[in-house]
């Protein structure tokens, strides 16, 4: 059975791609649709969704458009979560390359490195980070990225531990590559299956993460948000339960989404790990 | 007693880690924006240089990194992480008095998840085939996928502004002087929506975990024997699977610890819990380094000594594990 045959089997997988498109689709429109500033001022405040005609999901305590918001946030969640999760991976895959691939001093060094990022309480170290570092996009994608890298090294160093006595890396060893070329040619491109599946998912969690640091007021303030949005809605929940509702249900949408895909994504793979539905 | 140096190696190892932690928070405090006795004496609201050079003197700022690094681990080793100006009142001060609702919050979130998503991913693994367990898994990826602090303002929306059951915040009704039992009460009440809205999303971890765990350790030969020998399911169930199947779960539950500490960083701050996830909240609103650094510090101490326990008990658990440390 080919890849999309397989992906297209679970059901799940294929609702969250149709969900993850139509973000992504309002993410790339949004500079469009909404050419404007979404902190620019447009109406009176506490507008209820469709109250008045062009504001069809009402506006916020200033009077800016909610649906304007919606998109431009929609483009910093994506975006910040593909950029954390690539920095991640680029932290996490060559680490755990090495540990794996040479053992030894090498591997025990590395992995008690991971363990220590491990041990400390992740949210609360991207918390202080971003705050040392004053909130902007780069200490956010940083941060995130700091705390998700130690799963993938630990992924990747098993996936190496597991493949590098087999017998066509012993035969590549034998002709003489070198070991930079047998990690990178011979070894990393088999690994790239589960890693492909635990980024799709690393995605989702750096989006929540970078969300609730916003919410607590550590986004970029030059960026419009989701996770800004329900912060600053916090004080006003008891008349205007829609500035919360709204992209509230946009992160668990974008979240959901990205999860069913990332399950697809393993069903696909590693079909002969399949599990029992 | 082979636990004796088991327990000790898991010291020496906590031990470090801590050490280390220190070692970063020091140079993060160095790596903040701005001078830290300017820092000071503007958040103690002074100007004057000489009162600067007083400070540095005082703090030993004017000292090279490494004397200074001494006298930081030093300091914190005599249980001295410093002083908050903001709040006027030394850091360790201020963390214990927060500590024990954090306590009571994240112990009862831990209790609720785990029961509930034991209970839930044993069901789901032995319907697995059938709707209802499909149910239980999609309600558990909808609460995974669900940014908790979302979850705490819709529990507040609903049972507190629109049906008016439960207190929106706070740990005890302001004023109302309880003592004794009603105090409890008071307390417990409070207490349910926070416990219940940190604790759903490591209901769904823990139910995800049961399920797959149940489900790998249900294809083992022992359990096929079991079922050849003709036990009832049931019996299959409880005592053969669900208890080779919790053992992960223990050491799981261990590595979900931190997780806990930062979801009630915005459990507390929704539901302004007198906690240290709160107290971090308030520390990052005023800019207060010290506090902020003091509290990610005892963050760090509370998952590393739920981690040791988890792992003593896991070792108590299952006597296979023998391997040294």
């Amino acid at each position: 059975m080919s890849f999309c045959k397989r992906f297209a089997q679970n059901r799940g997988a294929l609702v969250g791609l149709v969900i993850l498109g139509l973000v992504v689709l309002l993410a790339l429109l949004a500079p469009f649709l909404y050419p404007d500033s979404p902190w620019r001022m447009v109406q009176r405040p506490f507008l209820a969704p469709g109250e008045v005609s062009g504001f069809w999901l009402g506006t916020d305590v200033m009077g800016r458009d909610v649906a304007a918001g919606l998109a431009h946030g929609a483009w910093v969640s994506l975006l910040i979560g593909l950029i954390s999760t690539v920095v991640a991976l680029a932290i996490g895959v060559p680490l755990g390359a090495l540990a794996g691939y040479f053992g030894g001093r090498i591997d025990d060094a590395l992995m008690r490195f991971t363990e220590f990022f491990q041990t400390i309480p992740n949210f609360a170290l991207a918390i202080v980070l971003v705050a040392i570092m004053e909130p902007s996009t780069f200490s956010i994608v940083l941060a995130i990225a700091i705390v998700s890298w130690p799963p993938v090294a630990r992924l990747v160093r098993g996936e190496f531990l597991s493949i590098k006595h087999r017998e066509y890396v012993e035969a590549a060893r034998l002709v003489g590559q070198t070991h930079r070329d047998i990690i990178i040619k011979q070894i990393l491109p088999n690994t790239m299956s589960p890693v492909i599946v635990l980024a799709s998912l690393m995605v989702a969690t750096a989006i929540l993460l970078e969300s609730s640091l916003s919410f607590l007021g550590l986004g970029d303030p030059d960026t419009m948000s989701w996770g800004y949005m329900i912060g600053a809605a916090r004080t006003v929940m008891r008349q205007a339960w829609w500035l919360s509702v709204i992209p509230g249900v946009a992160i668990l949408l974008t979240v959901l989404a990205l999860n069913l895909v990332g399950e697809g994504l393993d069903d696909a793979l590693n079909p002969q790990l399949a599990r029992a539905r | 007693m082979p636990y004796v140096s088991l327990i000790l190696g898991r010291v020496f190892k906590a031990v470090i880690v801590l050490l280390a932690i220190l070692v970063f928070n020091f140079f993060l405090i160095h790596a903040a924006p701005g001078d830290p006795a300017a820092v000071m004496a503007g958040e103690a609201g002074a100007t004057d240089q000489q009162f600067l050079e007083d400070l540095r003197e005082r703090f030993g700022l004017d000292q090279s990194l490494p004397v200074q690094l001494w006298r930081y681990m030093s300091g914190v080793l005599q249980l001295d992480f410093g002083y908050s100006y903001r709040q006027q009142m030394p850091v360790l001060d201020l963390i214990l008095d927060r500590l024990p609702a954090t306590l009571l919050l994240t112990g009862a979130a831990f209790v609720i998840s785990l029961a509930f998503g034991i209970l839930a991913g044993t069901l789901a693994a032995m319907r697995a085939k059938r709707p209802s367990g499909s149910v239980i898994m999609g309600l558990s990826l909808l609460f995974y996928a669900t940014p908790l602090y979302w979850v705490a303002m819709m529990a507040v929306l609903v049972f507190s502004v629109m049906l008016d059951w439960l207190p929106a915040y706070g740990y005890s009704t302001v004023g109302a002087g309880y003592t004794g039992l009603t105090h409890v009460g008071d307390v417990a009440v409070h207490l349910i929506l926070p416990a219940l809205t940190l604790g759903l999303f490591f209901m769904a971890v823990y139910t995800r975990m049961t399920r797959t765990s149940m489900l790998s350790v249900s294809q083992q030969d022992f359990v096929k024997t079991a079922r050849a020998k003709g036990l009832a399911p049931g019996v299959i169930q409880r005592r053969h699977i669900l208890r080779n199947a919790l053992l992960p779960i223990i050491t799981l539950a261990g590595l979900q610890a931190g997780q806990m500490v930062g979801g009630a960083v915005l459990t507390e701050t929704v539901f302004a819990w007198p906690g240290i996830g709160r107290l971090m909240y308030e520390a990052l609103m005023q800019r207060d380094y010290n506090l902020l650094l003091g509290i990610f510090f005892f963050c760090a101490l509370l998952v590393i000594l739920f981690n040791m326990l988890t792992d003593v008990i896991y070792r108590l658990a299952d006597p296979r594990i023998k391997e040294a440390t």
